[in-house]
């Protein structure tokens, strides 16, 4: 098997068998959503007309709370340095790594989104581009997260520093895929956006993971 | 064999060195310069002791070996080439077991190492490999249950699960008990029969016969 397969494969094995973290994310996004008919009243219109950006912008928060043990147990057992000196490019490991937070994250966040929009009285031509815009936009989460992961890493309280770094950098996957759910329900056709969003992975795919190999490269020197 | 402070190098490119073989390093931490004009040779079979008080950069120089950084001046070659010209090639011929055992405590004993074998490239001697270092009973135990002499067998098992011509040791012998003392030791042995290279720190006296010693300085 490849490496970068052993890697992935391995990468699921601990999110599988520790469990908590991948639960964790899952169960904070649909908690969070929740709470939105309690905060702002049950009017279904005004849930209907929100409905999409609470939904990402939970999702968004949701992916951010995983990141920070993306490279953080490897660095403290010693696995980082080890990585660092197996054959397989460190950006290649990176992109493994990323792949493997994906199933364990984004996809899942990705299949319940639509749910919670129903909880939230999304309107039902919303729903398709919904799946579609989160299942084009969490991968790009995942990577342009990994970045912030591996910037991070070693810093005192890495998880707030994460965040200020990240979260700037999220706004355009926001924007276009909200974007793409109110053009769909106002009858304007998505596909521009999801083009966009597709385009946002098709450049974060191969620049992350060579930032992210550099930052990890800084952290076990 | 050799000590640090060598001459300092001339000016001129030094004729290409056989084998593994460092020329006039020096090593910076942060501000501090933790050794310089270091030079070291390692032919095939052979062995090299690095000791030294605590700070002196053994971790450092072995760190500089396997290509973790690069060194502040001078250049490690291997067969004279500069081993920071083809980091992946450098990468797939040596082994690096320093303090940190990266052992998964959720995975198996078993599983650990075959990740390892893998990702190095091959898969082939893990049997004998968990044999070796005593660890054939434990193999499908989580390794969260493995005492800290047990975890570091298991990461020393990872040099003969797959095969490198070059092992860079850091303070192997720490935690291990006369045995496993002794199952390393014979692992070194085999390997320097096979042509292999060692280089490893050590605090405590270990009879490697005709190893060469690298004593390096007290810190500035």
């Amino acid at each position: 098997m490849s490496g970068f397969l052993l890697l992935v494969r391995r990468d699921l094995r601990l999110a599988l068998r520790q469990g908590g973290d991948a639960a964790m994310v899952l169960a904070f996004f649909v908690l969070t959503v929740v709470l939105f008919p309690f905060g702002v009243g049950p009017e279904p219109e005004l849930l209907a007309r929100i409905a999409a950006g609470i939904v990402w912008v939970t999702a968004l928060l949701a992916a951010l709370l995983s990141l920070e043990r993306l490279f953080q147990t490897d660095y403290e057992d010693g696995s980082l340095e080890a990585l660092a000196l197996m054959p397989l490019p460190l950006e290649a490991q990176v992109l493994a790594k990323c792949l493997a937070h994906w199933l364990v994250t984004g996809l899942p966040l990705t299949l319940v989104a639509p749910f919670l929009g129903l909880l939230l009285h999304l309107e039902p031509a919303g729903y398709p581009v919904l799946v579609a815009g989160m299942a084009l936009g969490t991968p790009s989460l995942s990577l342009i997260g990994a970045v912030g992961a591996a910037l991070s890493l070693g810093a005192r309280r890495g998880g707030v520093l994460l965040s200020l770094l990240v979260l700037p950098l999220y706004i355009p996957v926001l924007i276009f895929g909200v974007a793409a759910i109110e053009a769909s329900i106002a009858g304007l056709g998505a596909r521009p956006h999801l083009l966009l969003l597709a385009a946002l992975l098709a450049g974060a795919v191969p620049l992350a993971p060579l930032a992210a190999a550099a930052a990890l490269r800084q952290a076990v020197e | 064999m050799i000590r640090a402070p060598m001459p300092a190098p001339s000016r001129s490119a030094p004729p290409p060195v056989p084998g593994f073989a460092g020329r006039a390093i020096a090593c910076r931490r942060g501000e501090r310069l933790v050794f310089a004009k270091l030079d070291f040779a390692l032919p095939a079979g052979g062995a090299l002791l690095l000791t030294g008080p605590n700070g002196s950069g053994k971790s450092s120089l072995l760190r500089l070996m396997a290509g973790l950084g690069r060194p502040e001046a001078g250049a490690i070659t291997w067969e004279g080439e500069a081993i920071s010209a083809d980091p992946a090639a450098h990468r797939t011929r040596l082994h690096f077991i320093g303090h940190q055992e990266a052992v998964k405590p959720v995975l198996s004993v078993a599983e650990n190492l075959a990740f390892w074998a893998g990702l190095h490239g091959g898969t082939s001697g893990i049997a004998a490999a968990l044999a070796h270092f005593r660890l054939e009973r434990l193999a499908d135990w989580p390794a969260r249950l493995l005492s800290a002499g047990q975890r570091h067998r298991l990461a020393l098992a990872r040099l003969l699960a797959s095969p490198a011509a070059l092992w860079l040791l850091d303070e192997p012998a720490t935690g291990l008990d006369d045995e496993a003392v002794g199952d390393l030791l014979a692992a070194i042995a085999a390997h320097r029969a096979d042509g292999g290279r060692v280089a490893l720190s050590t605090h405590t006296a270990l009879p490697l016969p005709a190893a060469a010693t690298l004593t390096l300085g007290r810190a500035a």
